[in-house]
């Protein structure tokens, strides 16, 4: 194990038109994770280094980055699974969003296409009334609980292909949360909600490359939820149920 | 109506048109793979014997359920492929709205006229 760690930072001051890598040295110690490393950086090498974390513990969804050109949880990456012999570690800030500075990007764009795909849960009952009963094994629950565990952390956004060459693409993300939403039976919005993902910059933009369920950290695979809503609003299109 | 509430319905109009025509290019693209796997099995099948156009005629010729089933493979593939030009189109070259529409309309029509001109060839 080399140790010492040659680390590739991404650096861009808000006011500069571009930025670039910085090269640091950083000790290599047991059981480092990639957060370990840049909050190192930050602290003993240069402290004008901004980054973004909260949880350290795969929660928050606050830390991705793109590590070795991957995007990543960085509080969850171990060193040892990045990191070959020659110690090369390069950090930079996720793809598909504009950056505030460094490692920090804006996430702006990200949250507000959620509410484009009406993200928002909207029921009919009061406090007032009974519980919805909702059975666990019913296909709609099933399809729902298969996205639900998303905490936005921008990975699979920052993996879509299709959102880096159609910015206005809602993304992998807001698309999930609507299909989960559209299989909410207590949801009262289901027609704005497949109005809004329609269509070329919604879900029929997805080409099925399965980039963000590849890299999804809890698994989740958005691809099948957007291929659930291409099915389910085209249908609803043809039968005329959208106009 | 106001010109942003307009132009919001046109957005709106355009999805659900992307929306029809994607559920057409999936029912073509069912039939097709019928149609393709029929096409390559009677391929592999009928050359056992050689490939010569007279063998081919000759099996076509006044078969009308050849005919029949070509024409279905035509009409799918007639609407297939100008539906996926299109999204060649709009990713490609950012070219979007009702003209590239019109324009692989006009090619789905060639194709279709194209493969029924075959069709008649083969099997009159």
């Amino acid at each position: 194990m080399n140790p010492t760690l040659k680390v590739r930072v991404w650096r861009e001051a808000p006011e500069a038109e571009s930025g670039g890598y910085v090269n640091y040295d950083v000790p290599r110690t047991p059981s480092q994770t990639v957060l370990d490393v840049v909050t190192y950086i930050q602290r003993k090498l240069d402290a004008s280094l901004s980054y973004r974390f909260a949880c350290r513990v795969g929660m928050c969804g606050s830390c991705a980055m793109t590590v070795n050109g991957l995007p990543r949880w960085t509080c969850r990456t171990h060193i040892d699974k990045v990191v070959g012999a020659d110690g090369a570690l390069e950090i930079g800030p996720l793809a598909n969003l504009p950056v505030i500075k460094d490692l920090t990007t804006d996430m702006r764009e990200f949250f507000d296409k959620w509410a484009r795909a009406k993200g928002n849960f909207q029921g009919k009952t009061t406090r007032h009334d009974d519980f919805a009963v909702v059975r666990p094994e019913s296909k709609e629950r099933a399809a729902a609980n298969a996205g639900i565990e998303c905490i936005g952390c921008g990975v699979c956004y920052a993996s879509c292909d299709v959102v880096s060459w159609r910015p206005d693409y809602l993304g992998p993300a807001a698309l999930n949360r609507a299909w989960t939403l559209a299989n909410d039976v207590r949801d009262t919005q289901q027609k704005e909600r497949l109005n809004a993902v329609a269509g070329d910059a919604g879900c029929h933009v997805c080409h099925t490359q399965g980039s963000c369920s590849e890299r999804c950290p809890k698994q989740i695979e958005p691809t099948a939820g957007i291929a659930g809503l291409k099915r389910m609003v085209a249908r609803a299109a043809v039968r005329g149920e959208l106009e | 109506m106001s010109a942003t509430s307009e132009a919001a319905a046109e957005i709106r109009r355009e999805a659900i048109r992307d929306a029809k025509l994607w559920y057409w290019q999936r029912i073509s693209a069912m039939v097709l793979a019928i149609c393709v796997f029929v096409h390559l099995g009677t391929m592999i099948y009928a050359v056992r014997g050689g490939l010569t156009a007279a063998e081919i005629l000759s099996r076509t010729k006044g078969n009308w359920l050849w005919g029949a089933f070509y024409l279905v493979f035509v009409i799918a593939a007639a609407v297939h492929v100008p539906l996926g030009l299109r999204a060649i189109i709009n990713e490609w070259f950012g070219w979007r709205g009702r003209l590239p529409l019109q324009v692989i309309a006009l090619i789905g029509v060639c194709y279709a006229m194209l493969g029924v001109a075959a069709i008649w060839g083969l099997v009159r």
